[in-house]
């Protein structure tokens, strides 16, 4: 083969490769994303039922519930048009309290939303965006 | 008064950086002696105005001047003397004057370290570094002046956010910034050589020991980060994918791969245009760090909205600075001459494949940083990234990189006949995997991440030995080694030996602790007991505790392993004056082997606490790792090689060839 020859072939293997590799990585991440619900939208059937996913709201104030044995938690999320149960095992973030905006990550389990984790932003004035987002239009007063 | 001098000193600094940024660069062009000669003071004045203006806004901390509204909003008349200061850079408009301060400083140092270099490089460096302070400073005065008045002034100030009230992260941002701004050295240093259309290894030779620096700060910036998120944040965590942390990460993957290419240009002429680009790169990124932290976007899209002049000023400067860097190097790159040839067993091509895989995974952690930002624009709904997305990415490809990582110093430069090599490395090889088997025998961990960490950090472990060896047997021995320290070459050597071992260092740690460590959640009574692994856990109760600026709920929890106490550990639950948000202080016994981390949760009613139990095995050496890498960056960067014989040999050139191609020097 000539070097001209040698390099279009080498060229061409290189970008087979990267091909591969994009698929690869973009297919890794979509399998890695979750998506965000908002209450109503859980409530009307549009969450996946087996696939892991965000919920997002104002916790519905003296709806935190607390297990006497064990660290289990229980509360409602709002967007002000719909409430949802999650359910969480641990520790709540420093940053969590009622009728302030709280993100769980988790899925569906007999109609209540089992946490893994409950997130917290550290920032001062923190509102998640999905939840500011999703917060219904005019009802929504900041606490 | 003070903080309308201070404002007065920012427009100054604007004013000469608006000279700095022509004069010089003209001057070198059209040779005019006086013009280049104005580079120096120039940046000696930016400095004094920015110096004096970052003291105005310390003293307004110091005096609690609240009529200034930086300081209303993040001072506190309660505030220890120690975070009044670092409140100075704890926000958005104070860490924009740290950043341009420090930029100053950066100019300061070429200006002062740089006797021996032509003067018309070094007045094109400091010209493009005027350019970036242009946009820093004129971004501060247009939309984040720092200086900004209100009335009436509060009587009391909002105080810093009480996360920040912390030693680690008090000179976190500074170092982290000192590496940001200092990729902004490299940077100039390939736009001055692609304005001079002539890079050569003179060219890599000056812009290494720059380079390594701000690396070694970017390294230092982030291991006290994650060593911040650890202990301050209550999770156990040290690193979370975060968009903030990966903004820091990805100069630092650039950084690493212009490092090492920089090495080959040194030293071969070759990969010139990769170099420049690296440079352009690294810098564009530092840039785009800085931004995606400070401006809010991450948080979410709509905040460009919220603050529509700030978000279009950012915009417009790094469409500026990365898209005209590479235009000027779409114009300049085809005149750069290519470097000498080398075959595929050579060192180069070795750290051509390294430098590829840090590009590729930048690009991958950029992907993953901005696809929701991505998806949120394009209507897609709102997603988040999982952090096992990055684990996975990073996994796939790490363990490629450090096989080259661990025969690539035995190869030699050029050309380096395979079986050579293969001979070499046979030993290494062997070892590593008998020692990955080993440690992933059921009876020592049964975890085959485990095995395929230990052999990879054995097999670096056992390649760097190797070449320590050889080199040894080069220079006759231990008393080599002595003129190896003072020689050239010497501790850059060395530098990269502690480096790499810092990498071996850092996966065993990393492995085994995400591996093997014990989290448990769980309900504590005054008096109650619970096994964790070897250790017993008993809560003793949480009492009443007052801080200066806080108070809190002091937990007592004794460690105890086989009867014997191992720790008391005190975890704090604490609550902030002013910002009245509960905050978790872990009690950590930190051991080389094993970390063992307690944190309250919340109070659950009659003495009981929910708490957080963590067994961490290794946990250390992760920022071990990070430690001997900075380190290794900063011996390697003392080498004499870079001072003593540099006005020799720059003598030797310009009597030769001449630096740039219009340069007289």
């Amino acid at each position: 083969m000539k070097a001209r020859q040698k390099r279009f072939v080498f060229i061409l293997l290189a970008l087979g490769a990267v091909a591969v590799a994009s698929v690869l990585v973009v297919q890794a991440l979509r399998s890695n994303i979750t998506y965000f619900y908002s209450p109503s939208q859980v409530v009307a059937g549009e969450a996946p039922a087996d696939q892991p996913f965000r919920i997002g709201g104002m916790v519905v104030r003296d709806s935190l519930q607390r297990d006497p044995n064990s660290v289990r938690v229980r509360f409602l999320v709002t967007d002000n048009a719909q409430q949802f149960e999650v359910v969480y095992d641990g520790i709540l973030p420093d940053l969590f309290s009622e009728g302030q905006g709280a993100v769980a990550r988790g899925r569906l389990e007999n109609g209540v939303f089992v946490a893994e984790e409950v997130l917290a932003k550290h920032d001062e004035s923190y509102m998640p965006p999905e939840v500011a987002d999703a917060m219904k239009p005019g009802e929504y007063q900041a606490p | 008064m003070i903080p309308e001098l201070g404002h007065f000193a920012l427009i100054l600094a604007l004013c000469l950086a608006l000279v700095q940024a022509t004069f010089p660069l003209i001057g070198s062009l059209n040779r005019t002696p006086s013009w280049v000669a104005l580079a120096r003071p120039l940046a000696w004045g930016q400095f004094a105005f920015l110096a004096l203006s970052f003291a105005a806004l310390v003293q307004a901390f110091l005096g609690d001047d609240f009529s200034v509204l930086y300081v209303a909003q993040h001072g506190n008349t309660q505030l220890p003397l120690m975070y009044k200061i670092s409140a100075v850079w704890g926000a958005h408009e104070g860490s924009l004057l740290l950043w341009a301060l420090i930029l100053a400083g950066w100019m300061v140092a070429v200006a002062t370290f740089s006797r021996n270099l032509p003067r018309e490089m070094v007045a094109r460096v400091l010209s493009v570094m005027g350019m970036v302070s242009i946009g820093f400073l004129s971004f501060m005065l247009f939309t984040s002046n720092p200086f900004d008045r209100v009335f009436p002034a509060p009587l009391e100030g909002g105080e810093l956010n009480p996360l920040l009230q912390d030693p680690g992260l008090a000179i976190h941002p500074p170092m982290l910034y000192m590496g940001y701004v200092g990729m902004s050295v490299a940077f100039s240093f390939a736009i001055a050589a692609l304005i001079g259309g002539k890079m050569d290894a003179a060219w890599a030779r000056w812009s290494r020991p720059w380079t390594l620096v701000a690396w070694v700060f970017l390294t230092i910036g982030i291991t006290l980060g994650s060593w911040w998120a650890y202990y301050e944040l209550g999770w156990g965590g040290w690193w979370f994918w975060d968009p903030v942390e990966n903004a820091s990460f990805m100069p630092w993957l650039a950084g690493t791969a212009l490092v090492h290419s920089l090495a080959v240009t040194e030293k071969r002429g070759a990969f010139k245009r990769w170099t420049v680009l690296l440079a352009l790169l690294a810098f564009s990124l530092s840039l785009l760090g800085t931004f995606l932290v400070r401006s809010g976007v991450l948080t979410s899209v709509h905040a460009f909205a919220t603050d529509p002049a700030r978000g279009l000023f950012i915009l417009m400067f790094l469409c500026l600075v990365i898209g005209g860097s590479l235009s000027l190097y779409a114009w300049r790159a085809p005149s750069i001459s290519r470097g000498g040839g080398f075959e595929l067993v050579s060192r180069e091509s070795l750290l051509l494949g390294n430098n590829l895989l840090l590009v590729l995974i930048t690009a991958l952690v950029l992907l993953g940083t901005l696809a929701p930002l991505l998806y949120d624009a394009l209507g897609w709904g709102k997603i988040s990234v999982g952090f096992p997305w990055f684990n996975t990415m990073f996994v796939l490809f790490s363990p490629l990189m450090i096989l080259l990582m661990g025969a690539g110093p035995l190869t030699r430069w050029k050309h380096h006949n395979p079986s050579d090599l293969l001979r070499a490395v046979r030993l290494s090889f062997v070892v590593s995997i008998a020692a990955g088997v080993v440690a992933a025998l059921p009876l020592l961990t049964g975890s085959i991440s485990a095995g395929i960490a230990v052999a990879l950090s054995v097999w670096l472990l056992s390649t760097l030995l190797t070449g320590l060896r050889q080199r040894l047997q080069r220079r006759s021995g231990v008393r080599g080694l002595l003129a190896d320290w003072k020689g050239q070459g010497g501790r850059a050597y060395y530098g990269m030996w502690l480096a790499h071992l810092g990498i071996a260092t850092f996966i065993i740690g990393v492995t085994f602790v995400t591996q093997f460590d014990i989290e448990k959640d769980v309900r504590m009574a005054p008096g109650d007991e619970i096994q964790l692994n070897q250790y017993l856990f008993r809560f003793d109760g949480a009492a009443q505790h007052m801080g200066p600026n806080y108070r809190a709920q002091r937990g007592t929890v004794k460690v105890f392993r086989d009867e014997r106490e191992v720790a008391v550990l005190h975890p704090e639950k604490r609550v902030y004056q002013v910002q009245t948000k509960p905050m978790t202080e872990a009690g950590i016994d930190a051991g080389f082997l094993r970390d063992i981390y307690v944190s309250l949760g919340e109070p659950l009613g009659g003495g009981a606490w929910s708490v957080r139990l963590y067994y961490k095995p290794f946990v250390r050496w992760i920022w071990l790792g990070g430690a001997l890498i900075a380190l290794g960056g900063l011996l390697a960067a003392s080498d004499p090689r870079y001072r003593m014989r540099l006005r020799a040999r720059v003598g030797a050139q310009a009597a030769g060839k001449g630096f740039g191609a219009e340069s007289t020097a």
